[in-house]
């Protein structure tokens, strides 16, 4: 695994830049982690969607659906891929900090 | 789509060069192309699996970190294996390279390179076999086929081992039945013997471990999320369905893959499974540790397929229930009926299952216990136990994908045909040479649907992508149903890519739509959400 700079502070990241350690997520190292996504601005739509990933982690230990995040959001997954062209699991759940989920997805 | 970004287009990518390099296959090096190989996993899975010789380490540097004595690892690890595992000789030795195999491979026909022949494949390992186990091997070396074991060996394997989804398509043209999976799982486990693995089979296999399922859901989530599709359900059909959680003394448990549970579109099936049971009025359970059908040990080494099978028994016993019922799973089914009763069984305190609704005796599961949910929901409709309204799934024309492994390891061919006919009035399969027990492949399974090896997927997708839209131009196919998580999942870019236009679906998800429910309200939308008349992108 490598260690990159993110937020001023040296993170872990696996191969798709994805961070290993979530405890160490904080607003600068997500601003950093939209700019390897082609998000070089934050809006207010970004956080929102962000934070809400943020707290569903938190909560669940997982990523939201995507249906659930949509749905909670009242986003559309259209809108979701303007704001992060990676789409809601590998753009959004990236910035927010989550590790990349893996099996039958 | 944006896994398809960095993606070759398929004009491109269908330039296939099958013309065998110059050299020998033995003085061909292999070359490690970003798209084509998968990311190593992380040293944290191997430790929480206590699986040796964890470490960082990259398939794109030239020392991999092998242990010291890796060579004698190695030939202990086959010696071991040809003394347990009577088949694996048996497919060492009488393979007479008639080449019958060559040409079957998904993985082959997409890349035209020789080594994903099934027979050279093999041959990979077979080389060794010689060297080191056989008299003429010993003796004669590259005459009689051996060959020295060295790092690139290693790594060879390490590629292609990783480039077979041990679909078994081959072996069904096999004149003596050599099982190819097994040589593929057998070189794995080699290959974890010296702490190498990839992170997509075994992340999930340690998550599983961890919290009872591969993606690590928490019994609180997967409460939380079946309680988010029961509101769903109510918003489409005005019913409120029960989600029985970890209920002791309930008939029958039911398992399905976790992917059904978070990724759409398997999350359409897995309503449908609540729908149906509640329509039935099941004395059924899910289950918070139970809680995942697959087994991506079946990815890594006989010793973890039967560490994680093991829990869906011990489950069923703590709860007491009479069998079990299983989802719309793959490799699951190959677990439950080529290896469950030897590695966990007899599961004798169990009951021979007998449909409740039907009394129907699943004497195909007598000995396993375990009931494939496509037998359970086509035994209803032979009854006449459902109230079935086709013409809700009327924007659909259907065709189906046989999942390699309800094909190939149980032969499960017209359960599903009968039930989508049943639920829908257009369905048009794939010719004939590509699916039931010759089905291709969606080329992403057995831990290589992730997102790195995706040129490889899509060159191994082609023979099926070829299929779809066959059945897309011919008969106007839109709908791609499919009874595998990892289908589910892996089929979506393919048809992105090969058959733009198709969408991925669950068998399950169609016959919720159809299913007529006691107090229903007029039905708007089907289960995605969208109107019933008109499809939406």
């Amino acid at each position: 695994m490598a260690k990159v700079m993110l937020g001023g502070k040296e993170v872990e990241v696996d191969e798709d830049g994805f961070i290993q350690e979530p405890d160490l997520w904080d607003q600068n190292v997500a601003i950093d982690l939209a700019k390897t996504e082609g998000v070089q601005d934050m809006g207010e739509k970004h956080w929102k969607l962000v934070n809400y990933i943020r707290e569903y982690y938190q909560k669940f230990g997982i990523a939201p659906m995507v249906r659930k995040l949509c749905k909670d959001c009242d986003l559309k997954l259209k809108e979701i891929y303007e704001m992060f062209p990676s789409g809601p699991a590998k753009g959004a759940c990236k910035v927010a900090g989550l590790p990349k989920p893996t099996g039958c997805v | 789509m944006s896994e398809l970004d960095g993606v070759p287009k398929p004009e491109e990518l269908l330039k296939i060069d099958y013309q065998p390099p110059r050299k020998g296959w033995m003085d061909t090096p292999v070359n490690f192309k970003p798209g084509t190989y998968n990311y190593p996993a992380a040293s944290k899975n191997h430790k929480i699996l206590e699986l040796p010789f964890p470490r960082e380490w990259s398939p794109m540097e030239e020392d991999w970190k092998l242990p010291e004595n890796w060579k004698e690892i190695v030939v202990n690890g086959i010696a071991e294996r040809l003394s347990k595992y009577r088949s694996f000789k048996v497919f060492m030795d009488i393979c007479v390279r008639c080449g019958a195999c060559a040409d079957k491979c998904h993985f082959f026909l997409g890349s035209g390179d020789p080594k994903n022949m099934p027979v050279l494949r093999a041959e990979l390992l077979r080389s060794i076999y010689r060297k080191e186990f056989t008299a003429a091997g010993k003796v004669l070396g590259k005459l009689a086929g051996g060959r020295e074991l060295t790092p690139t060996v290693i790594k060879e394997w390490f590629y292609y081992f990783y480039q077979c989804t041990e679909c078994r398509r081959c072996s069904v043209f096999c004149p003596y039945g050599i099982d190819t999976a097994e040589i593929t799982m057998i070189g794995r486990e080699l290959l974890y013997l010296l702490g190498l693995g990839i992170n997509w089979a075994l992340e999930p296999a340690a998550k599983c471990f961890m919290t009872g399922n591969h993606l690590g859901v928490y019994p609180h989530t997967l409460k939380d999320t079946l309680e988010f599709f029961a509101d769903d359900i109510e918003d489409i059909t005005g019913v409120r369905v029960e989600i029985p959680l970890n209920k002791k003394g309930a008939d029958i448990l039911f398992v399905t893959p976790s992917g059904d549970y978070f990724a759409d579109p398997g999350t359409f099936t897995c309503m449908g499974y609540l729908i149906l049971f509640h329509e039935l009025g099941l004395n059924y359970t899910w289950s918070t540790y139970a809680s995942e059908g697959g087994n991506f040990g079946l990815f890594t080494s006989h010793e973890m397929i039967k560490r994680l099978n093991a829990k869906i028994y011990a489950e069923a016993k703590r709860l007491g229930v009479k069998w079990i019922l299983g989802g719309e799973c793959g490799h699951m089914w190959r677990v439950i009926h080529q290896y469950m009763d030897t590695m966990n069984g007899p599961a004798d305190f169990l009951q021979e299952p007998v449909s409740p609704i039907t009394g129907t005796k699943f004497e195909n599961a007598k000995s396993t216990k375990m009931v494939h949910i496509m037998e359970f929901t086509a035994d209803l409709i032979k009854h006449n136990k459902l109230k079935l309204d086709p013409s809700r799934n009327d924007k659909l024309k259907v065709t189906f994908h046989d999942s390699c492994n309800p094909a190939r390891a149980m032969g499960i061919f017209e359960e599903p045909r009968y039930v989508i006919r049943n639920v829908c009035k257009e369905f048009y399969d794939m010719p004939e040479n590509t699916i039931k027990e010759k089905t291709f492949c969606c080329a992403g399974g057995a831990g290589l649907g992730n997102d790195e090896n995706m040129e490889m997927r899509l060159r191994g997708g082609l023979p099926r992508g070829n299929a779809v839209k066959y059945v897309q131009e011919k008969h106007g196919v839109n709908r791609l149903a499919c009874m595998c998580a990892i289908d589910r999942a892996t089929l979506v870019p393919l048809c992105d890519y090969w058959a733009p236009g198709v969408q991925v679906t669950g068998i399950h998800e169609m016959v919720a739509n159809a299913l007529v429910l006691k107090g229903e309200k007029e039905r708007e939308t089907d289960l995605r959400g969208e109107p019933l008349k008109e499809l939406e992108e």
